[in-house]
């Protein structure tokens, strides 16, 4: 079977200002791939173009075989997205924002209470199902984004940064989940924390200002520190592919 | 196509429906609905009895309060308007929205529908009033319901043109602004301040299409219980254009 999440030579400007520079991946089912770079390297704009919310300036994505641009509704039915910074409807509670989303997702009855009853496990957030979202901390909205993503058993899921704002129990609990849900699927997740690598990715890239500069396992990654083929830490690869100076002050898109 | 796609059954409808219902309990939600209520009822009772003079004129009818409806509409539409994605843009649930299996239009028409549902909430409170001038007298009470359908008709415009505005920003503030202005030239445009300038400087027909543009040409019509075919079609056409020019202001500006 081909990859289900495939990105072929994406690029997207900002005036003049070129984010996202030619990069092209295939993501077959059973991959977590993480998605590491320095702030501004383009991971999000990257991911929102998989997603279908940004439209490329060039190349394309496809999921389970369609293109997202072409056929978005079709391509985003088998998609599982969590945006950068986990967003959600404030005023909402957590079991009315979730019924929303499987409405959204054409899921009705028991369908739908089957659905959401699974995600509230796997994340966890049965004991405030009818809080109102802006009343909750930054985890837990993260795990709300989360249950939002995976509620349908999509066959890609892209997950923006999707431990950010965790406590290490909770970071341990969703690398969990994301294991558990890999078997079938492809699974791309953005991080700057590079112990996520070792710990749920089973391949790595690394972008910098818009291009791909590394791709390979984690041992591999390891490979490409300054030591000359001799195994150095994932930070010091990572510091030596990226180049550190100006990379701050890009627009954050 | 691969394997692993399932198609859904594909059910437009329930969509639009979803979020239309979101859109309207999220008014209710919030003490918004509530303020807005009141603030409506009491204008409109103020516009009726006082400015309108419902009692001296001695008439049994709802002119009074249908006259100064439009100009209700006008600073009161768009602030219901005003969030309908602006607040999507700048809480950043645009982003969770757009990436669901639903079509720009489909979230335009839910919403839009949200806030017509709501002004219809808003012109129900004032129902009382048509009581009292049937305690009154004998009103002609065709007119008054084709009236109140079309003041929820000219609410439809005014909400379309808000959307569109609300799209254009982040900012709700400016989207009221923008949507108030936006509404003013097309209540004034049929209105001698504005067509005696213009005839001084275009042709009669241009001065003329200018005024078909109006909202109270159109309007004038359906108060005195006259649903014609240019009303329909003025209508008709302002709504589906600014619904249009809604769904390219959401495709255009959704990445900023």
């Amino acid at each position: 079977m081909s990859a289900l999440l495939e990105l072929n030579s994406l690029v997207k400007r900002f005036q003049s200002f070129t984010a996202v520079n030619g990069i092209s991946l295939e993501v077959p089912a059973g991959e977590v791939l993480g998605f590491l770079g320095p702030n501004g390297a383009g991971k999000s704009t990257t991911m929102k173009m998989a997603a279908g919310f940004l439209t490329p300036d060039g190349g394309s994505a496809h999921i389970c075989g369609v293109d997202v641009a072409a056929q978005p509704e079709l391509a985003r039915q088998n998609l599982g997205y969590l945006p950068e910074g986990a967003p959600a409807y404030g005023e909402m509670s957590v079991a009315a924002f979730l019924k929303f989303c499987a409405r959204l997702r054409d899921l009705s009855g028991a369908d739908a209470r089957d659905a959401i009853a699974r995600a509230v496990e796997r994340t966890e957030l049965g004991g405030v199902l009818e809080q109102p979202i802006e009343t909750m901390s930054k985890g837990f909205k993260r795990r709300v984004g989360l249950a939002q993503a995976i509620l349908h058993e999509p066959k890609v899921l892209i997950l923006d940064e999707p431990t950010d704002g965790l406590d290490p129990n909770q970071k341990h609990h969703v690398r969990q989940l994301i294991r558990d849900m890999s078997a079938d699927r492809a699974i791309v997740i953005s991080t700057h924390i590079l112990e996520e690598v070792d710990a749920v990715c089973s391949r790595a890239v690394i972008i910098d200002r818009g291009s791909i500069v590394a791709d390979g396992t984690a041992a591999e990654l390891r490979k490409l520190g300054p030591g000359k083929g001799k195994t150095s830490s994932l930070e010091e690869a990572f510091r030596h592919v990226t180049v550190p100076a100006a990379t701050e002050d890009q627009p954050h898109v | 196509m691969s394997p692993c796609l399932q198609q859904r059954k594909i059910s437009r409808m329930s969509r639009v429906m979803a979020i239309f219902q979101r859109e309207l309990s999220g008014y209710f939600n919030t003490p918004i609905a509530y303020v807005f209520l009141i603030i409506f009822v009491m204008l409109a009772g103020m516009f009726t009895f006082y400015i309108g003079n419902l009692y001296e004129r001695g008439v049994a009818d709802l002119v009074p309060y249908f006259t100064y409806l439009p100009w209700l509409f006008l600073i009161l539409v768009p602030a219901i308007s005003m969030r309908l994605w602006s607040e999507e843009r700048r809480s950043g649930t645009i982003e969770l929205l757009m990436t669901m299996p639903v079509s720009v239009w489909q979230a335009v028409i839910g919403k839009w529908l949200a806030g017509v549902a709501f002004v219809a909430v808003a012109l129900a409170c004032t129902i009382p009033l048509w009581l009292t001038v049937n305690y009154l007298g004998s009103p002609d009470n065709g007119v008054i319901a084709v009236s109140y359908l079309g003041a929820l008709a000219l609410a439809g415009v005014f909400l379309a043109i808000g959307s569109c505005m609300s799209a254009l920003t982040s900012n709700q503030v400016i989207a009221f602004v923008l949507a108030v202005s936006a509404g003013f030239v097309f209540v004034t445009s049929g209105t001698p301040i504005v067509l005696d300038g213009v005839r001084t400087v275009l042709p009669e027909a241009m001065a003329a299409g200018i005024a078909s543009l109006s909202v109270l040409t159109h309007y004038d019509g359906l108060t005195r219980g006259l649903i014609d075919v240019p009303a329909v079609v003025w209508v008709i056409s302002m709504t589906a254009f600014w619904l249009f020019a809604t769904t390219v202001a959401v495709d255009l500006k959704k990445a900023g």
